[in-house]
């Protein structure tokens, strides 16, 4: 299992599991729109890049094409 | 020796690429996805296409082109870049509980458990019924599959099946105990439920909700080859209008390996598979016709509905306006990261516009990627 956190809090996950699933395990909500709405993952493919979250300090990373890693910080707003 | 980069590991991509390999070919195969497979496969190529995991191909995954000189030379290129959904925009379609019909199929194959769950699969397409079928194998609640396409077509194209049986026999597979109801589609998602012509509101976790596929011809526009009716122009022999690139796929999957061995083998191994590929080409068009969308989809867009989601641009600050360059200048739909991949097959459903054209970067980038291009 890989440990990681979201929002601070410990997670773990089985290895595989995409940066987009282990949050939705957490919450709905990714990031905000530009006029303030809660949005989610939409095509999973890393095109319609609604499930952008902060990665370990760097923001806007597709959630969706990215692998957990064993320390993983995620943040969303 | 001829050096061939295919882009997209998906069934075509590697197809393609295994097929040039075994011409000799030296072979790179590039994936932005962390697994081969495609959107289909996801890293589970099923055993009988192993083979084309050929020793011999370069492979590269996660990959992000900040320029060509991290580039292998190459004296072909084959495209294989898949295809997306089609969303069309309905009051509350941006709401998190609501995703792509394939997007929550992906998210749970990235481990997403989702055991229990209620969803409602909504749109149209043969995409609809693999997706129900596939969460309720993972433990889900299908309360309901909603197909837009009119019970004749679909009941044609059901008989039409017997003239594959493989096919009749998975669909009934994948179909059997679903309830499946043509003549629907989604009305109005609100938290927590979503409201579907002819059967009400429905308490849901999930809407799993895409209207058909939309090919990815953004990279082939890019390098030049001419794009027709939403289809990258190609020969017999897979070639595009660009001499040396050539494209593969986007179609079912059957289609897609015909189409990558064909752009991998070359015209004279290639050939010998057009019947094949004649006949999949024919199944995918009775597909289309039958899961046409029909035309009452198009006032499902209500004038406070969101049609950009990059940028929140509701309906009615579009249609005052003539097409794409207006709408990017008044509005700035089509202007955010998605670089309208969202919005603007949308809007050619709803507005009957063509996609705007395409403009490096492909995808978005860091500015200090493109800084790195100065040295």
């Amino acid at each position: 299992m890989i440990p990681i956190t979201v929002n601070g809090q410990p997670l773990t996950v089985p290895p595989g599991t995409t940066v987009a699933a282990a949050v939705m395990r957490v919450q709905a909500g990714f990031r905000r729109s530009v006029t303030g709405e809660s949005r989610g993952p939409l095509c999973g493919m890393g095109i319609c890049m609604e499930c952008r979250v902060t990665l370990n300090g760097h923001p806007h990373e597709r959630s969706c094409q990215l692998l957990c890693a064993p320390g993983m910080e995620i943040t969303t707003p | 020796m001829t050096r061939t980069l295919v882009i997209g590991g998906g069934p075509a991509g590697l197809a393609a690429a295994w097929a040039a390999a075994q011409s000799g070919e030296t072979v790179t195969l590039l994936d932005d996805n962390p697994t081969l497979g495609g959107q289909i496969w996801r890293g589970r190529i099923p055993a009988r296409y192993r083979r084309f995991l050929d020793p011999r191909i370069t492979v590269q995954t996660v990959l992000q082109v900040h320029s060509a000189s991290q580039l292998p030379p190459a004296d072909r290129i084959i495209l294989a870049t898949g295809a997306r959904e089609l969303f069309l925009p309905f009051p509350g379609w941006t709401l998190p509980h609501v995703l792509g019909a394939g997007g929550l199929q992906a998210i749970v194959k990235g481990g997403l458990p989702i055991a229990g769950k209620r969803i409602v699969v909504a749109g149209s397409g043969p995409l609809l019924l693999a997706v129900a079928a596939y969460l309720r194998r993972r433990g889900a609640r299908i309360l309901l599959v909603a197909e837009q396409a009119p019970y004749p077509r679909i009941a044609a194209f059901t008989r039409s099946l017997w003239r594959h049986p493989a096919k009749l026999l998975e669909a009934a597979q994948l179909g059997f105990g679903l309830r499946y109801r043509p003549d629907s589609w989604p009305l109005r998602a609100d938290p927590g439920s979503v409201t579907l012509q002819g059967h009400g509101v429905i308490a849901c976790d999930y809407l799993a909700c895409g209207f058909g596929l939309v090919v990815n011809t953004e990279l082939a526009e890019l390098l030049g080859c001419q794009v027709e009716n939403g289809r990258v122009l190609t020969d017999p022999d897979q070639r595009t209008t660009v001499p040396h690139i050539f494209f593969a796929g986007a179609g079912s999957v059957d289609r897609s390996l015909l189409e990558g061995q064909i752009a991998g083998f070359g015209p004279a191994r290639g050939r010998a598979l057009h019947a094949a590929r004649a006949a999949a080409v024919a199944f995918d068009r009775g597909i289309d016709e039958a899961f046409a969308l029909r035309s009452e989809l198009k006032s499902l867009t209500t004038p406070e509905t969101i049609v950009c989601r990059c940028e929140d641009v509701p309906f009615s600050a579009i249609w005052p306006q003539r097409d794409w360059r207006s709408v990017k200048l008044q509005t700035r739909c089509g202007m955010g990261p998605c670089q309208g991949r969202i919005c603007g097959p949308a809007l050619a459903h709803l507005c009957g516009w063509p996609a705007a054209s395409v403009r490096p970067p492909l995808f978005p980038t860091r500015l200090e990627n493109l800084l790195d291009l100065r040295d």
